[in-house]
């Protein structure tokens, strides 16, 4: 019998923790999401279940469990099933590239230092983005399965909408990457660890952000727009679409977008966080607190997310493809032009 | 890379290009497609060369076949329509050459296949320090081989305009 190294089952225990931590942020996420909407509209928001409301994600799945599950008659068997456990398997799947933690030893329970990260590839920005880009799939398919006029254009448009910002999407990326020069996402953090000086009095944190702060720009809103959120939600435009794409959805199968819509959002704030604010390091602040101060920064994005769900109201399809195409893209390649000339000249 | 996974790869590749084509609903055809690219991203991770697995996810998998899907279900075409006279009784002849032709096919498949013989998997004590290959791809695609590179470019570009003349009556 193989002995069980120790790297092993400290490797099964992250994953177990980081899937779970992703389920339980989805639902703190909703209770949040709740709560915001209910400030932003002068109201109290959930409060009845548990103290100050905080049970409610809780009864909401125990509602979301017991409710049955309906399939309508004319939709595709498999492909109605494949479509929401494709859409949360990416959602999770795209995480495992994502460091928030410096190499630990926890407290010498391990003999070497071993990375806060479920799978540390020297392509690990690429993973993230064919991940996500895979993640589409199952958004189509829900469209085209369930056989309904609302659900298909909910999946068209999502399709549309993710092919189209998926581009800018990508070229902001590359900007990171022309002054990082790596595609691992671990080296990226590591090299935004220190602090610059500016004018040599004013400390600075190193983080990309404040190099390629267009970038950042670009990649916040189009980010924005891959987890079809507000104010791109198209895909799901209540007034228009009933629900677009899980219209026909009840139950679990529901329960498994409405988890990949919350999952896909911390993963790209995950992203964002370590390409652009430094990921796990505060500078002046102990490193080994890492995973808070991730926690931390992940949260800001997020609180941003909601906030401007809740501020903005919903774009105009044919306004969306213009600002897509016709703005964010061609400032997005400018970008990477003056990044990628700023780098030579410096370098 | 260990062989099973290998095997794996393989034989999902296989199986998922014989769906692709025995498949009547295009849907599923598209799906399969997208299976067989992944199980072949799968194959290239086996060979040290990440990069090249990811960037067939990112463009083949992941956009190519979006736009392959977004037509499909533009058209809705729920399954191949029959060609015309498909329903006929096949003509004698047809079946006995056809018959001729994928058997020599398959003889000829096999013969080729033999001729290679069992190669056994061989480990690459170098592999690792050529994984980092982005750089290597980039000089290789934009110094040793820009013509071709820019040629094929234009190949693309050229296969585009005539799509949109061929589409638009009047130009």
């Amino acid at each position: 019998m193989p002995t069980i190294s120790p790297s092993l089952v400290f490797q099964l225990t992250l994953i177990a923790v980081v899937f779970f931590s992703l389920q339980i942020s989805a639902a703190v996420l909703v209770y949040f999401e709740r709560k915001i909407s209910g400030w932003a509209q002068q109201r109290v928001g959930p409060n009845r279940v548990g103290p100050l409301g905080l049970l409610q994600p809780l009864a909401d799945i125990v509602k979301l469990i017991f409710k049955e599950e309906l399939r309508p008659k004319a939709a595709d068997k498999w492909l109605f099933y494949l479509a929401p456990v494709l859409s949360a398997t990416t959602a999770f799947a795209a995480f495992a590239v994502i460091p928030f933690g410096p190499p630990t030893t926890f407290f010498g329970l391990l003999e070497k230092p071993v990375p806060l990260q479920v799978a540390d590839i020297n392509v690990a920005v690429l993973v993230v983005f064919a991940i996500t880009s895979m993640g589409v799939y199952g958004i189509v398919l829900a469209g085209w399965a369930s056989n309904s006029k609302y659900s298909l254009l909910g999946g068209l448009r999502s399709a549309a909408q993710m092919i189209s910002y998926e581009l800018a999407y990508g070229i902001a990326l590359a900007s990171v990457l022309v002054i990082a020069n790596t595609l691992s996402l671990r080296e990226i953090v590591d090299q935004q660890s220190g602090v610059w000086w500016l004018f040599d009095v004013i400390p600075v944190p190193a983080w990309y952000v404040f190099l390629a702060p267009i970038g950042f720009f670009i990649f916040f809103i189009a980010g924005i727009a891959e987890t079809n959120r507000a104010p791109f939600d198209f895909p799901e435009a209540e007034q228009e679409l009933v629900a677009g794409y899980h219209t026909e959805y009840s139950s679990m199968s529901f329960a498994l977008f409405f988890l990949a819509e919350y999952v896909n959002m911390v993963v790209v704030c995950g992203v964002t966080v370590s390409l652009f604010l430094g990921g796990f390091y505060m500078p002046g602040l102990p490193d080994w607190l890492g995973p808070v101060w991730f926690i931390g920064k992940l949260a800001v994005l997020l609180f941003f997310y909601i906030w401007m769900r809740w501020t903005l109201p919903r774009y105009r399809y044919d306004q969306l493809m213009d600002f897509g195409w016709k703005r964010l893209l061609p400032l997005s390649i400018i970008n990477l032009l003056v990044t990628a000339a700023g780098v030579l000249y410096w370098s | 890379m260990a062989p099973w996974l290998f095997y794996f790869f393989a034989t999902v590749s296989v199986a998922c290009s014989l769906g692709v084509v025995g498949q009547r609903n295009p849907m599923y055809s598209v799906l399969l497609l997208i299976g067989l690219l992944i199980s072949l991203a799968g194959l290239y991770v086996g060979l040290d060369s990440p990069f090249v697995a990811v960037t067939q996810v990112v463009v083949y998998a992941g956009a190519i076949m979006v736009l392959f899907l977004f037509v499909v279900m533009l058209l809705n075409a729920p399954r191949e329509d029959v060609a015309p006279g498909a329903h006929l009784p096949i003509p004698g002849g047809v079946k006995v050459y056809g018959t001729i032709l994928s058997i020599s096919m398959a003889v000829m498949l096999v013969w080729a296949l033999s001729r290679l013989g069992v190669v056994p998997f061989v480990e690459d004590p170098q592999a690792a320090a050529r994984v980092e290959s982005v750089r290597d791809i980039g000089v290789m695609l934009f110094r040793d081989h820009a013509f071709s590179f820019e040629v094929t470019s234009i190949l693309i570009l050229v296969a585009m305009v005539g799509a949109v003349v061929l589409a638009k009556k009047t130009v």
